[in-house]
């Protein structure tokens, strides 16, 4: 039970984000100027530093894709990729996303162009309710970044972080086994879409 | 003219687009100018009164908003069925976890420490937990015997038919069973969101299903009229039940800050206040007497069916009505007589959970047919297949079965895609030797939709649907979506029927505003009741065209659209309203409990291959086929989706979910300790459709929602004793109780229940 590979990646990005030059937070009471980049933008934010990467892009960037749904890493409704790696957006204190690029669900599509496992989770059921949907994408978009190709031993275990009360996951897995077979065939630049350029080769 | 049906088709779903890319709007998104946060302040205990409320140092009282009971402008309760919840406790407390006072800040990070900092003191009363302390009647804590309701149900006792079977029966089979509280755990947390404006009234924005339920209560608590409430869902992140009603406590919290800070007020709950204030599924015990036969055929029983309702009445009566109904199952029962009952205890309320009570009195039934199998000597299918209901025959409650259902045909196809009878077989022989053993279980049932008996009738629902300037229709309908479809299959039937293009049908968002009442989403009924509603609203829209002159029978879309457009820029827009009405022939007598319960049922027959370790006693389930007839399939895509999330939370509900208790508060209120299944411990789930229509039901619909609930956990249970020879009655079935069970199992003959004679 429990999301074992989320933890191995919430480690992994603690590792990768950890010796970037931080600004300078001495006066760690008042909010700090942190720059980070969000679906290709870079933005300057004002926030304390301990404040939670999914608040952040919630509340000062206006993007809501990302949900809390338990506050504390077990459901993966708040998964965004953080320089190509999954994490959970409510245990990152936004210090650690310093200089990162941050990519949400709002930031898959391009223009009316839907990604391709947005397209996958439309045609197989793989969203119901929706709100586990923009974190389960990003695990999934993830997940096939590593592994394109990946059996569905692969995508169940690939997806057992995020949590899904509506559809007993069958749907988002045949979506995702779908969005790998159609993206077997496309171009890399739509690959590319999906912010995690360091993971696709 | 367009001939290509619409119902039958899994066309996009509505909203999936904004799903998919985050666009959605659900109520912790939604932020107004000028708003502050609300919190809830909590009994600490489970009864008492309460003598003294402070307010700790270190907090600026002032910043804050603070309501209590005495803020209320109408009636202290949350008004349902009965109005004996309060808002907000006054005097005492009856559960952990009741809201006593309610604060309010424009600082959300700031509400924990000011909660945290008001300390209550109680003169505490002795408190009871379960069924049985609230039978002893030790302590009364509702009413004057702790009972919110009974039923029962005789039938075939009048000419002492009943009497005369215990001396007939060749076996009587006894049994208990039961089951724990499930928490229905949407992945979006409760959340409500209220302006006040004296002119206006109150709005409430929220992740609800059931927008006049909260229209009614918000009414009552406010002293406003109607038209002065408004209640609009907003994209609602699951539900299954745990957003029927406790979401009206929500919005009156947030209504009376609104009301006193002259400001919008956000409360939005986390986990673990969701977890452990609001409704779970009612834990439930049943115990089952039964005369049968040599041949294995059922003569009569005695059902005994008690449900936890917590410290309040809320919906339990219907809980408990649902559970009495279904206590038979799909089996034909000469004599019988069911005696039920709600009770109550200092926990919080327990509420609407998919399947309805349901899923408690079909697992102690399904249990049963097996314990009967095994004292009569006859295979788990055998037992069943003489026993099914037959066309023409009768119901517990005296319904005549008219569909031509054919049960066996269910199981037989059931027990073929299953590879069954050859599993069986094979696993007999393998779990002679290894460090696990496995086993295959089954369950029939049946579930019910709509509203039970004379419900349909009452609720007279309403639904509308609009001709719009650019010729398209919208569907005007309280009905909420929350994952189910319901925008999705409403709007194939509005096309269906006015033969239009999926794409030219659109919903209205429910606001109470806006949209009739159509009664509460719930019930497995809005497909089949609201649906069929949905359809003859839609044709008065043509016939309205037809009638004016504008359109020709054996129109094509683009005429329809075209005269659309003529009427709404002649005479604006232009609505079509249908209100139920009851089919003719359903008769229902509320008083003997007596009748025709529900318009149609869909049936089922489930079967789980499971593997019990040995070495660490878990059990997983390897496969799991649900094979169900529920009239016209009108979405394949989403139907399918329905009973695969279905089964999903009735394996949760059988091997994982547990709360524990503590004096009547939840001790596991977070997603660690509180185990809902992931990706990795479910196994393929195989969704067989049978399809023979439905009179009632939009299209040959029946409801479709709640029925996969109902059967997991009878058909793992029956496969986990399959696979160990001992037998296990209550769930969730956790692996320290498996091996309890093994420790303490005799080597022969433990698992029968009742004598043979």
């Amino acid at each position: 039970m429990g999301s074992p590979q989320r933890r191995r990646l919430g480690r992994q990005a603690e590792a990768e984000v950890g010796d970037r030059t931080m600004t300078d937070f001495s006066a760690s009471h008042g909010k700090a100027e942190i720059l980070l980049t969000v679906n290709g933008e870079p933005k300057q934010i004002r926030a304390y530093p301990m404040e939670r990467l999914l608040d952040v892009l919630r509340l000062e960037c206006g993007l809501t894709g990302a949900k809390e749904g338990c506050g504390e890493g077990e459901c993966g409704s708040c998964s965004v990729l953080m320089d190509g790696v999954l994490v959970n957006s409510c245990l990152v204190p936004v210090l650690q996303a310093v200089g990162a690029s941050i990519v949400t669900v709002e930031g898959l599509a391009v223009g009316d162009a839907l990604h391709v496992m947005q397209e996958a989770f439309l045609e197989c059921g793989g969203a119901q309710c929706g709100i586990c949907t923009p974190g389960m994408i990003l695990a999934a978009v993830h997940l096939l970044n590593g592994k394109p190709e990946p059996s569905m031993d692969e995508i169940r275990e690939g997806l057992s972080g995020n949590l899904c009360r509506c559809t007993g996951y069958s749907q988002i897995l045949e979506a995702v086994a779908e969005a790998a077979r159609r993206g077997s065939s496309l171009s890399r630049s739509s690959i590319q879409r999906t912010g995690s350029m360091r993971t696709t080769v | 003219m367009n001939t290509e049906h619409i119902v039958g088709k899994s066309v996009p779903r509505k909203e999936g687009r904004d799903k998919v890319t985050g666009a959605s709007k659900y109520v912790d998104d939604l932020v107004l100018p000028n708003m502050l946060f609300g919190a809830t302040v909590r009994s600490q205990i489970p009864r008492g009164r309460i003598r003294k409320i402070t307010f700790g140092p270190g907090i600026a009282w002032d910043e804050f908003v603070v309501v209590s009971a005495k803020d209320i402008p109408g009636k202290n309760c949350i008004a349902l069925i009965g109005d004996d919840q309060p808002c907000l406790a006054s005097e005492s407390v009856n559960h952990s976890e009741e809201p006593i006072l309610l604060l309010a800040h424009p600082h959300r990070h700031l509400l924990p420490q000011a909660v945290a900092a008001i300390s209550i003191d109680y003169e505490p009363l002795p408190a009871i937990f379960t069924i049985e302390e609230s039978e002893l009647r030790s302590e009364i804590i509702w009413g004057e015997d702790n009972i919110f309701k009974t039923y029962k149900i005789d039938k075939g006792d009048g000419d002492g038919v009943f009497d005369g079977i215990w001396e007939k029966a060749d076996y009587i089979v006894e049994g208990e069973y039961s089951t724990g509280a499930q928490e229905q755990l949407y992945i979006e947390n409760n959340g409500m969101i209220a302006a006040f404006d004296a002119a206006e009234g109150i709005t409430v924005w929220g992740s609800l299903q059931c927008p006049y339920y909260i229209h009614k209560a918000l009414m009552a608590l406010c002293n406003l009229p109607a038209e002065k409430v408004r209640v609009v869902q907003m994209e609602t992140g699951g539900a299954f039940g745990g957003k029927e009603e406790y979401p009206s406590m929500i919005a009156a919290h947030a209504a009376l800050l609104a009301i006193k800070a002259g400001r919008p007020v956000k409360i939005v709950y986390d986990r673990m206040e969701d977890m452990a204030a609001t409704t779970k599924r009612h834990p439930s015990r049943t115990r089952h007497r039964t005369a049968v036969s040599h041949e294995g055929k059922i003569l009569g029983g005695e059902i005994d069916f008690t449900i936890d309702g917590g410290a309040y009445a809320t919906l339990s009566s219907v809980v408990l009505s649902r559970g009495v109904i279904h206590a038979g199952g799909p089996y034909y029962w000469p004599s019988v007589r069911i005696r039920a009952k709600a009770v109550a205890t200092n926990a919080p309320p327990h509420g609407a959970f998919r399947g309805f009570g349901a899923p408690q009195s079909l697992f102690a039934m399904e249990r049963h047919m097996d314990r009967i199998a095994q004292t009569v000597g006859l295979s788990p299918a055998e037992i069943r297949r003489r026993n099914f209901l037959q066309p023409g025959q009768a119901t517990t409650t005296e319904q005549v079965v008219r569909e031509p259902i054919d049960l066996r045909g269910l199981l037989d196809r059931a027990l073929e895609v299953s590879d069954y009878h050859a599993k069986k077989r094979n696993f007999a022989k393998q779990n002679q030797l290894g460090a696990s053993k496995k086993g295959m279980g089954l369950a029939a049932f049946l579930h019910g939709a709509g509203f039970t008996g004379s419900g349909e009738r009452y609720l007279s629902s309403v639904v509308g649907v609009e001709g719009c300037a650019d010729g398209s229709v919208r569907v005007l309908v309280s009905s909420t979506e929350f994952g189910q479809g319901t925008k999705t299959v409403l709007s194939q039937i509005a096309a269906e029927a006015l033969r239009l293009p999926y794409e030219n049908v659109s919903m209205a968002q429910p606001d109470t505003l806006e949209v009739p009442n159509s009664g509460p989403t719930v019930a497995s009924r809005t497909v089949m009741v609201v649906g069929k509603l949905v359809q003859s609203a839609a044709l008065g829209i043509a016939q309205t065209l037809i009638s004016s002159g504008l359109l020709r029978e054996g129109y094509s879309a683009d005429e329809f659209r075209a005269a659309c457009r003529q009427h709404v820029a002649t005479h604006g827009p232009f609505r079509s309203w249908s209100r139920y009405e009851a089919p003719s022939g359903i008769f229902w007598d509320d008083q003997a409990y007596r009748g025709e319960a529900y318009a149609a049922f869909a049936w089922a027959v489930y079967i789980a291959e499971v593997t019990v370790d040995l070495t660490t006693y878990g059990v997983s389930v390897n496969d799991f086929v649900a094979l169900q007839e529920v009239g016209k399939v009108l979405h394949p895509l989403l139907a399918r989706g329905q009973i695969i999330g279905g089964v999903a939370q009735g394996i949760g509900f059988s091997l994982y979910e547990k709360v524990v208790w503590q004096n009547g508060r939840m001790q596991n209120g977070q997603m660690t300790n509180y185990i809902m299944p992931t990706s990795s411990d479910l196994p393929p789930i195989r969704v067989f459709f049978e399809e023979l229509g439905n009179i009632h039901g939009a299209y040959g619909a029946k409801g479709i929602g709640e029925l996969p609930m109902d059967g997991p956990a009878p058909a793992i249970l029956n496969a986990v004793e399959d696979a160990l020879g001992v037998g296990f009655d209550s769930v969730p079935l956790l692996p320290e109780d498996i091996m309890d069970g093994l420790a303490a199992a005799s080597p022969v003959g433990s698992t029968g229940g009742g004598g043979g004679r």
